[in-house]
């Protein structure tokens, strides 16, 4: 595939993220507007936000202001060079900031400087996989700052929590989290979780939880559970749309796992919010297809 | 949903309850931190007579420029907690009688809105498209040289403007309920 094509596609999956939600996220709304119930002001809130997602799919304009973080997810066959797809992608970013498809989000933390174009250190954010079949994979997420100012990390065993070192305590620390976003994360929110790994690879794979389909039941039978278990409790905090009271303070909950070291037990929590933007691409004998429209 | 029409009496907005779905039309004012200091710490003359009984909306919208008009393409709410050290100061210097955010705001916040008849209104996080359609015109803008466009104080007139009251003038606050409501839940979790 020619780098003008790559460009163009990219630029079009980035298209997609920023203004049109998911049909999984639709559908996990819609949900939440008929377990709120007639009439419930909680659903009132849940329709304006779908209304505004399909102003902003009509209209092509974001979702939110707050267009957020880039974060590429690449899995790349012998056809394609790493390289060359993360200067398509940066190219892509450039224009889609041009197009106010996505807002200037980039800011020196020495200086404070806006680089202008969400281009600059970690900007983009790319993750990198080679696999031995031809084809590109790409899913891209765009992750709103409100909604990431309210991750946590812990480690276990927390004594605040009174939280020990099994499923137990990675349970409470996912509530803790629930709890202390409140409305902040502008809910219903969707969680990203790890148990395991190190500080970086744990908040890593809390993030890839979000590319998972919010209807999937999770392969790990344990952790499906712990999904559902979670699902329940965390929606009957009573925290509901935007903080203002209701029956969906959550729409998913994602939990991964990676291998920790004996001596350290993190968990890793990574919210987003109701404005879930994401979108998925597979080139495949020069063929570009989306996972939805 | 209740219609409010601005500029709006204090008796009007007395009536107000927390948790009254609300629907704004007419000329209100956006307002963030850089003009909030301002209106607390030095001049305010030139937008003193737009603020009585009328809107503080916390917001750095998205502006489109054709010629010399401008437009608002999105317009969410923005985090007001950050405005509370002033809140209170511009309610009462400027008889405010509505500030919409999103996320609440805290005691001194609450305490000015029962003390001049104000209130605050939460407008749902995220919902940039919609709020910015209900932007139906900008009037005016002040300090758009020195605070840059998300910072500027924007004079606009909007349509059907939906917010939830979350904190009334008789003290109570939304978010203070829903806070306390959902620690018993969490502690009770915790305890399980
Ligand atoms: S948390 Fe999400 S919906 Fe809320 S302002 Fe940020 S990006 Fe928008």
């Amino acid at each position: 595939m020619d780098r003008g094509r790559l460009e163009e596609s990219l630029f079009d999956l980035i298209r997609r993220a920023s203004t049109s939600l998911p049909p999984d996220v639709v559908a996990a709304m819609r949900r939440g507007i008929a377990a709120e119930g007639e009439g419930a002001s909680a659903g009132t809130s849940l329709e304006l936000m779908l209304e505004n997602a399909k102003q902003a799919r009509e209209g092509t304009t974001p979702i939110c202001q707050d267009t957020g973080a880039l974060l590429f997810f690449v899995e790349y066959g012998p056809d394609f060079r790493q390289k060359e797809i993360e200067e398509a992608a940066r190219a892509a970013t450039v224009r889609a900031t041009e197009e106010y498809i996505l807002r200037p989000n980039a800011v020196d933390p020495v200086t404070g400087a806006n680089s202008g174009n969400n281009l600059g250190p970690g900007s983009p954010d790319f993750h990198f996989n080679q696999r031995d079949e031809e084809g590109l994979r790409v899913r891209l997420l765009l992750k709103g700052g409100g909604s990431e100012n309210v991750g946590a990390q812990y480690k276990l065993p927390d004594g605040r929590l009174k939280a020990g070192r099994d499923l137990e305590g990675v349970r409470k620390c996912i509530i803790d989290t629930v709890y202390n976003a409140q409305g902040k994360g502008c809910a219903p929110g969707v969680v990203g979780v790890c148990a395991g790994g190190n500080r970086g690879s744990s908040f890593g794979w809390s993030k890839e939880q979000l590319l998972r389909d919010l209807g999937d039941t999770n392969p790990d039978p344990v952790l499906a559970e712990l999904e559902n278990t979670l699902m329940e409790e965390l929606n009957g905090l009573g925290i509901g749309p935007s903080g203002f009271g209701g029956k969906t303070t959550v729409l998913g909950v994602k939990i991964g796992k990676q291998h920790r070291l004996p001596a350290c037990f993190f968990v890793s929590v990574s919210y987003t919010c109701w404005a879930y933007r994401k979108a998925f691409m597979s080139v495949q004998g020069g063929e570009v297809t989306y996972d939805w429209d | 949903m209740i219609g409010i029409k601005l500029p709006v009496s204090e008796e009007e907005i007395r009536k107000l309850k927390a948790g009254d779905e609300i629907s704004i039309t007419g000329v209100m004012i956006t307002a963030r931190d850089a003009a909030h200091k301002y209106l607390v710490e030095t001049g305010g003359e030139d937008v003193k007579d737009l603020l009585r009984d009328s809107m503080i909306y916390h917001c750095g919208p998205v502006v489109k420029k054709e010629g010399d008009k401008y437009s608002f393409v999105a317009a969410g709410p923005t985090t007001s907690i950050r405005e509370e050290p002033y809140e209170g100061p511009v309610i009462a210097k400027y008889g405010v009688r509505g500030v919409i955010g999103k996320g609440g705001m805290g005691p001194d916040t609450l305490k000015a809105c029962a003390e001049h008849g104000c209130v605050y209104l939460s407008a749902v996080g995220g919902l940039a498209t919609t709020l910015a359609r209900s932007v139906v015109e900008v009037l005016d803008v002040h300090k758009l040289e020195e605070f840059g466009v998300p910072e500027a104080m924007w004079v606009i007139r909007v349509e059907n403007f939906p917010a939830v009251v979350t904190m009334d003038s008789h003290g109570r606050s939304v978010h203070d309920e829903i806070e306390k409501l959902s620690r018993k839940k969490y502690e009770e979790l915790l305890e399980k």
